[in-house]
């Protein structure tokens, strides 16, 4: 589904990623840990198309390359991002919000856009998987939202656009457990044999609740190590320091 | 290509730039006393009317041109205009639309107004001026059966010169300033409107303003007269041609609001607004003003500018009936180098007034807004309040947002609240919501309208849905 061959990427003359691969299939899980700088978010950013790096290499998702695509684009092929600090959007509304969000993804890939009353339904459905306050809908988009609602928001547009690949970047910092088990539980509900999701995270404690089937350590702009959800656990035992 | 795409394109130039060709009866080139004497044969009106114009022009030649705004402009040559252009074929007054010009009536259907009975707007009443004459009035008949007068100006002195004679000057008196006292000289048509005692004015009434003729100003008067514990709901709209000289619009429109009587007023301003290099463009220096001369009586003033080279205008609320209450709200929208320098008065003269502004302006591109508002508290207007909330928003770091208040308040039982914001739409919101599927364009117009929500629901809901419209395409490329 994504192919990352020697990706380079580099920001205002500062090289971030140094030759980063990756392959993800459909219906993986892979886990991506790394200490502070080692290009989590960068790679999370040029994923989702973000201006303002330069790069080199190669991205392939489902064949096409990605770096031809504009961002609306990507999203419409079903990449999705949680944002490690989901913006606030004064005077949006949150239900207008997530409703020409999902209609301009149902529209982009020929489906019938929901009419108020259709959409009014599945988010009902979907916030009351997800524990997500229906108030909070009416609100503007994330303004005076606690983080752990922020991260909520995100997960609640996961489910309703219901994504291929899913980036999860750092979606579990700053959330209390209760938060962190609804997090994984949206993950988990939306796993199946076609959906991948790519979770960059510090902490092993979010893979306690979505077993991973790959996990790399990213240090330094490149993976120093591959393994299977042992290592995660590996990692927060001896640390990163002693992966240099 | 999916719909609201194509609906962008065919926007993306200013639809209404078309000119219609058609032969003018015009007064000769230049300002003087013979030109108002002209402008006041053809229209046959009263010696009254002809006396009120030219003490206005005596005025006026003692008037200085204002240069206190802050968007400057070229000098405007006043005898190299023409102060009245008329399709030919209004020389003599088409009895009905059977007897319009074709070409009139096309020019209308284009614009999205049809005049044909069979195709009017529902439940909107519709005074088509062009250039400088109104060439139609729909739904008259239906109207004066609830003894609503409405009409154009030029027949309303002539049929109803007591109610004229009374009114027209009485909130902007002829020697109000240089632009209000030289449309008092020679404006042309316009719209009247008077709604009698106890009347609720079942539909809305809506004047379309139509330049068409090049090297023309127009200056069009109206009058809205709302008899004791009336109630009536007006709108405006307004298109140019694209040209590449600019056109001088100094209309004056005055409001009066009798004892328990409600006007509302409803702006869509969309004149030309030049090209992306600031080429050409209306000048729309307008002045309106609404008097609340009765006790508990309401005037509000709704706009939404996003046309113009240069918008300079404040629509202002004399609060002189005890309880009376003025409101203001504005959409003001600058894009590539279009300038506006707009806000109101709100003067309070009477006790226990109330008044309300809630200014939004968004400037984009290379261009400047500017927010101009006065709260004048009378030492008589005890128990008095104003509310003021000013937001700008800015896209690119091009343009600019000024706000400037201007507080007098004599009346230490008053109180005037103040608040301002300027923020910019940024970067990482536009990614954000581009993540979500949403294309830039379509991700400027969903905060834009979050921003102006406040304002635009102030709107009559048939001029909502064109005026959210008319605010995401008039920022259309100024995202990069």
């Amino acid at each position: 589904m994504l192919k990352i061959n020697n990706l380079n990427a580099t920001i205002d003359n500062k090289s971030i990623l140094k030759g980063f691969s990756l392959n993800i299939n459909p219906g993986e899980v892979h886990a991506i840990m790394g200490p502070n700088g080692s290009g989590k978010s960068t790679l999370s950013n040029i994923l989702s198309g973000k201006k303002g790096y330069e790069t080199s290499g190669e991205i392939l998702f489902e064949g096409k390359d990605l770096f031809e695509l504009e961002t609306e684009e990507r999203a419409h092929k079903g990449i999705f991002l949680a944002f490690q600090y989901p913006l606030e959007i004064p005077g949006v509304n949150t239900n207008i919000f997530l409703k020409t969000s999902l209609n301009a993804i149902r529209k982009a890939r020929g489906e019938k856009e929901l009419d108020a009353i259709e959409f009014l339904k599945l988010v009902k459905e979907k916030s009351k998987d997800l524990k997500f306050d229906e108030d909070k809908l009416n609100r503007q988009l994330n303004v005076g939202f606690s983080g752990g609602e922020k991260k909520k928001n995100e997960i609640l547009q996961m489910s309703l656009l219901a994504p291929k690949l899913s980036i999860l970047d750092e979606t579990d910092s700053g959330l209390d457990i209760d938060a962190l088990k609804i997090v994984a539980d949206g993950v988990n509900t939306l796993r199946d044999k076609k959906n991948s999701f790519l979770i960059i995270t510090h902490y092993q404690r979010l893979l306690d609740y979505i077993k991973p089937d790959f996990v790399h350590v990213l240090m330094n702009g490149k993976i120093v190590k591959s393994g299977g959800p042992d290592l995660a656990i590996e990692l927060e035992n001896k640390g990163y320091e002693n992966f240099n | 290509m999916d719909n609201r795409q194509k609906e962008i394109d065919s926007l993306k130039d200013y639809k209404y730039g078309f000119s219609t060709d058609i032969e003018n009866t015009r007064a000769p080139k230049g300002l003087n006393e013979n030109v108002i004497k002209f402008i006041s044969n053809i229209k046959k009106e009263p010696e009254w009317m002809l006396d009120f114009r030219l003490k206005a022009f005596e005025r006026f030649k003692l008037l200085k041109e204002p240069d206190w705004q802050k968007p400057k402009y070229p000098k405007i040559d006043y005898q190299d205009l023409y102060y009245y252009s008329a399709p030919k074929s209004m020389d003599d007054k088409p009895k009905s639309l059977d007897e319009l010009d074709p070409k009139l009536l096309e020019t209308y259907k284009k614009l999205g107004i049809p005049l044909q009975e069979q195709a009017r707007l529902n439940g909107i009443a519709v005074d088509a001026v062009f250039d400088s004459v109104s060439v139609a009035t729909t739904f008259r008949e239906e109207l004066t059966k609830h003894g609503i007068i409405f009409c154009p100006i030029s027949e309303a002195i002539q049929k109803h010169p007591e109610l004229v004679k009374k009114y027209l000057g009485s909130v902007i008196p002829i020697t109000d300033h240089f632009f209000a006292t030289l449309n008092s000289a020679v404006f042309t048509d316009g719209s009247f409107a008077y709604i009698p005692e106890g009347v609720r004015c079942p539909m809305e009434l809506s004047t379309y303003f139509r330049i068409n003729a090049s090297n023309t100003g127009q200056f069009e008067r109206t009058l809205i007269i709302a008899d004791k514990g009336s109630y009536v709901s007006y709108l405006e709209g307004c298109t140019a041609p694209m040209r590449d000289e600019n056109q001088l619009h100094a209309a004056n429109v005055e409001l009066i609001a009798l004892d328990d009587a409600e006007i509302k007023y409803s702006t869509v301003q969309n004149w030309y607004p030049g090209d992306k290099d600031g080429k050409g463009g209306i000048y729309n220096f307008v002045t309106k003003r609404g008097l609340c001369k009765g006790k508990n009586s309401k005037i509000s003033w709704t706009q939404v500018e996003t046309g113009s080279a240069i918008t300079w205008k404040y629509p202002s609320c004399i609060l002189r009936g005890d309880n009376s209450v003025g409101e203001f709200y504005s959409i003001a929208i600058t894009n590539n180098h279009q300038k506006a320098d707009t806000g109101t008065k709100m003067i309070h003269l009477g006790k226990n007034t109330k008044s309300k502004i809630i200014s939004k302006g968004i400037s984009a591109g290379f261009s400047d807004m500017t927010y101009r508002g006065l709260v004048d508290v009378s030492s008589k207007a005890t128990n008095s309040n104003n509310y003021t909330q000013c937001d700008s928003l800015l896209m690119g770091n091009k343009c600019g947002a000024h706000t400037v208040p201007y507080i007098k308040n004599k009346n230490s039982e008053s109180t005037i609240a103040h608040e301002a914001t300027t923020s910019k739409i940024s970067e990482e919101q536009l990614h954000y919501c581009q993540q979500r599927g949403l294309s830039s364009e379509e991700a400027v117009g969903l905060i834009v309208n979050g921003f102006c929500k406040e304002v635009l629901q102030q709107l009559p809901m048939e001029f909502a849905v064109e005026a959210q419209k008319l605010v995401g395409i008039s920022l259309e490329g100024s995202v990069g």
